[in-house]
């Protein structure tokens, strides 16, 4: 029957493409660049070919039935053999596919434990905190705090501690702060009200779950250096989806020289450029309240340390801001930032503090000094 | 002394004279009969299904182009929210309830539910809890945290939105419990004579099924919606990290609810398809018994597999491998209906007429929601796959072109039984190969999308990740089944122009709903039939001889049948249950005490009063006078 066929079409057509289009999507589970992501993607391929034999039949029968069995014109309408069942026969198609299933549970669980264990050797740890709706990433080892985009080495396995942070939080929670509060109840743990988010970047390792009051880990590992696009996973309120980050991958050697720019402290602007008014702003405006750059010392002498907001002080090596949704390579994009942050990201924890035009220009001069 | 005294005359009993009308606009409001509560429930539920179609195509507008306007994140987390919570809770839901109410008395023998107020109380309490939910769109804003409201998200919102979510699903919660217990005893308790348990037809073994697995699965989510209320409203820590409480004790409670719940919306349509299959087959379901234990088998395992929604959470290898491992078990009673149903069409003389249409849609889209269902349980490749718009394709597949598919056909094949007129052929079928294609072309796609790295409910995505095409090709999808709809609708109301006038069996069927007028009588059967076989009604048309050769029985019946039942007499004996008002007053009541959590404790104590005042006056009154 024609008519029949009008779903096989766009269904086998689809399949075709989808494994042709795969190249134009950056975020593509289908293209693993490191081991974690090999391994997922090595069990998702037998299984996929494996759903597409037994759909292949099991519609090929539908189909075969369809037009076997369809009442003719030609013939007389006949009530056919009254089959109430086949014991034999339905014993075979429940132990039949029983079968198939068991055959798949063995590499599926020898993966889940290979995944879950923890690497050996040469690893890098960095924390990972999700904010509403930003990613903090913070090196303990290396001192360096830094923001939606995480620098790593190649060939290095990296085992992320995840925990999710919320305003109002104490500097610079550690993953001990993620732990659930005392069984007594009487010392809440420093992590404010967080939400729960997803940290995923599909090329290199598959998603966990970012949960208040639980440190969880994943490890990820790039082959190759190169830029790999993330987002947050997990629906975390208005601004859920300009929750993005970037993984960028480095030969170990540039690795480490971005390591040592990242330690140095900010860059002073020189005094009468429009950078050091920009400064003045920063540090005599509200950027302080939230924002830290290292090196900096506010009117008292302190130094000006993160509450609640990325820490800025190499924010001009990085390619993207505000969650990842904003390139940094363009002034305007940074001036509509800073004019009205919630416009651009709804629900953003920025205030829009009415800067004049010529504050913006100056902030925006300052931030893009700072290399 | 005191006394009790009961007056004997009904005019003076209880707060309201007893309604009479069983016709006009106020038969409806206080209606017992099962069948005009089905009817209340399908009308409800598809009034709610345009509604959260519409919400479904906002969806598809602002997502077919990137970075569109059209939605700002706060309304875009509005409407997902709302097409979620209506589809589940009030389109598949009370579209299944609408089946399982009207058909099941008829297709055990029965005259009506065991309690057929208690009918009447689910019905209005599903009502109240649809249009209280609703209503908060004009009230401060609708729940916005996701149909899964995960904590803490949904506590730490600022609107009332999920707190207007919570009690409304706690008033769906009530009326679906209450009739689960209801058709439960229904089912168990009143069977024609001859009736066994495995001569029921399937689709009330699923039914069945589905009550218990109410039963069981909505205590628990009531206790998650209660701690939500009690974290929104009185600021309790249940969800509170912080404060010592655990973000995840609400994902537990709330799967441990929302995966039995899958196969509660899934399993009457499956019902539905074991019916139709054999009749337009004319042939009898290949492996009855089968089809029925895997069912079972399937209401049981459908609760130890919750945390397959919960993989990337955190709980550890060893947990992941035991709900992987249990996930990969309830495949298996799955695939076993699928292969009985092509047995049923094995060797038989198929016609394809609309309801065989959407039944065999319902089979093949089936097979892929499953197919894509089995991928879940290989844990790591849902570490990818999961929270992206390949788990939106996989449970459409399974909910769209399952249970609605399923549903739709069951519309078209018990329509004539049900209005005493059948739909158009011609319309019924463009509205079956529109919705086909255009559900593939919506939700085809998404599985593509998701592999590629769309994560689910995001307002917007930038062009940069490549997936602006499938997108586009999505929403063009999504108003094909737009105008699926439409057809159909139009397709309804060209109908109920015709006369009424069909005969009692158009199908030449093979369960007991066949046997009485089209549409009924308010008493169903004039004589209670009594039962000597699975698809009795086949039976008493048909008789196989020794060599397995199908010969019709003589018109006047085979004589077994119609010679006991000729003994019983006339149907002048038959009591019915008489309509009631307070089953409204009573979820009036309930819908009052909820705005009265929100709004102020005055108003809950209106609500409570009203509410007591109802189920007193019930209980005072007789169940028929």
């Amino acid at each position: 029957m024609r008519t029949r066929k009008r779903w096989v079409w766009p269904l086998a057509g689809l399949a075709v493409i989808a494994a042709a289009c795969a190249t134009n999507a950056p975020q593509d589970s289908l293209n693993p660049q490191g081991p974690y992501a090999d391994k997922i993607y090595n069990l998702f391929v037998p299984v996929f070919w494996i759903a597409v034999a037994v759909f292949v039949l099991v519609e090929g029968l539908l189909l075969v039935f369809v037009i076997r069995y369809r009442r003719r014109k030609n013939r007389p309408a006949q009530m056919p053999a009254q089959i109430h069942g086949n014991n034999r026969l339905e014993i075979a198609w429940t132990i039949l596919p029983a079968l198939i299933l068991a055959g798949v549970a063995v590499p599926t669980v020898t993966t889940i434990f290979d995944l879950a264990r923890e690497p050996q050797g040469n690893t890098l740890e960095v924390n990972v905190l999700g904010h509403q709706w930003w990613w903090e990433f913070d090196y303990p080892k290396e001192g360096i705090t830094t923001a939606n985009e995480l620098h790593i080495p190649t060939g290095r396995p990296v085992v992320l501690t995840l925990c999710s942070v919320g305003l109002g939080y104490e500097d610079k929670p550690t993953p001990s702060d993620c732990q659930p509060g005392p069984p007594d109840g009487a010392q809440p743990a420093a992590i404010g009200d967080g939400v729960i988010h997803s940290f995923w970047v599909p090329e290199l390792a598959g998603t966990q779950d970012v949960v208040p009051g639980q440190a969880n880990t994943l490890v990820i590992e790039a082959d190759h250096p190169g830029r790999y696009s993330g987002q947050c996973k997990e629906f975390c309120g208005l601004s859920h989806a300009y929750m993005k980050f970037a993984v960028v991958a480095h030969s170990p050697s540039d690795y480490e020289a971005w390591v040592r720019n990242q330690q140095a402290d900010a860059v002073t602007p020189d005094p009468g450029s429009l950078a050091a008014t920009g400064m003045d702003l920063f540090l005599n405006g509200q950027c302080i309240a939230c924002h830290a750059i290292q090196g900096l010392e506010d009117a008292n002498g302190n130094p000006v340390v993160a509450n609640g907001g990325p820490n800025l002080t190499h924010f001009a090596s990085r390619e993207c801001f505000a969650g990842c949704w904003l390139p940094n390579d363009h002034a305007d994009q940074l001036a509509r930032w800073l004019d009205n942050p919630a416009a651009v990201k709804e629900g953003s924890w920025m205030p829009d503090y009415g800067l004049t035009k010529d504050e913006i220009d100056a902030l925006v001069a300052y931030l893009q000094s700072l290399t | 002394m005191a006394s009790v005294s009961v007056p004997r005359d009904g005019a003076t009993r209880g707060l309201f004279r007893r309604p009479v009308a069983t016709t006009g606009f106020w038969s409806w409001l206080t209606t017992v009969d099962h069948k005009k509560i089905g009817i209340l429930y399908g009308v409800t539920a598809f009034a709610f299904f345009i509604v959260g179609g519409s919400e479904a195509l906002l969806i598809r507008l602002q997502l077919a182009q990137p970075n569109q306007e059209l939605l700002s994140p706060s309304v875009y987390n509005e409407v997902f929210t709302m097409h979620g919570v209506t589809m589940v809770f009030l389109v598949v839901m009370p579209l299944s309830a609408a089946f399982i109410n009207y058909l099941v008395p008829l297709m055990i023998g029965a005259r009506d539910v065991a309690f057929p107020r208690l009918n009447a109380f689910s019905y209005w309490a599903f009502l109240a809890g649809g249009i209280f939910v609703y209503s908060s769109w004009f009230l401060g804003g609708a729940p916005n945290g996701g149909w899964f409201g995960y904590a803490p998200n949904a506590v730490l919102d600022p609107t009332r939105g999920m707190t207007f979510y919570a009690i409304g699903l706690l008033m769906t919660g009530v009326a679906s419990t209450v009739s689960a217990v209801n058709l439960a005893v229904t089912i168990l308790n009143m069977r024609a004579p001859g009736m066994t348990l495995f001569r029921m037809p399937v689709f009330v073994w699923m039914s069945l099924v589905v009550q218990f697995l109410l039963a069981f699965s909505l205590p628990v989510i009531s206790v998650a919606l209660f701690e939500l209320l009690f974290d929104k409203r009185f600021g309790t820590h249940f969800f509170d990290a912080a404060a010592g409480g655990d973000p995840v004790l609400w994902q537990h409670l709330f799967w441990l609810f929302g995966h039995p719940e899958v196969y509660i919306l899934v399993l009457p349509a499956m019902g539905i398809v074991s019916e139709i299959l054999p009749v337009f087959s004319r042939k009898p379901l290949f492996g009855y018994q089968f089809v029925v234990f895997s069912g079972i088998a399937i209401g049981f395992i459908g609760f130890g597999v919750w945390v397959h929604h919960m993989y990337a959470v955190g709980l550890g290898p060893i947990a992941n491998t035991a709900f992987g491992i249990s996930t990969i078990i309830i495949a298996v009673p799955t695939g076993v209906k699928i292969f009985n149903w092509l047995g049923t069409m094995w060797k038989g003389d198929l016609t394809f007429p609309t309801p065989m249409l959407f039944s065999i849609g319902f089979v093949s889209m089936f097979i892929i929601g499953g197919l894509s269902g089995v991928t879940h349980s290989v844990v790591p490749s849902d570490y990818q796959q999961t929270d992206t718009y390949y788990v939106v394709a996989h449970f459409h597949y399974v909910l769209f072109g399952g249970a609605i598919f399923g549903l739709f056909g069951g519309l078209h094949y018990w329509w004539p039984k049900i209005f005493g007129r059948r739909l158009s052929e011609t319309l019924g079928k463009v509205t079956f190969w529109t919705m086909l294609v255009g559900f593939n072309l919506t939700f085809g796609p998404m599985h593509i999308l998701g592999l590629q790295g769309m994560p689910r409910r995001i307002q917007t995505y930038p062009a940069e990740l490549g997936l602006t095409f499938y997108n586009l090709v999505s929403t063009i999808g999504a108003f094909t089944i737009a105008t699926s709809v439409l057809v159909f609708l139009v397709n309804v109301a060209v109908t109920h122009r015709k006369p009424r006038g069909e005969e009692s069996d158009p199908w030449d069927a093979r369960t007991l709903e066949w046997l009485t007028t089209s549409p009924p009588p308010e008493h169903n059967f004039d004589e209670i039939p009594t039962v000597h076989a699975l698809d009795e009604a086949w039976h008493r048309k048909y008789a196989e001889t020794e060599g397995g050769t199908v010969v019709p029985v003589p018109a006047g019946g085979s004589g077994v049948a119609a010679e006991e039942e000729a003994g019983h007499g006339g149907g002048h004996a038959i009591h019915m249950p008489s309509p009631s008002y307070y089953p409204l007053v009573a979820s009036v009541g309930l819908f009052v005490l909820g705005y009265g959590v929100i709004f102020s404790w005055l108003i809950a104590a209106v609500g409570a009063v009203v509410m007591l005042a109802g189920f007193y006056g019930w209980a005072l009154e007789p169940s028929a006078e």
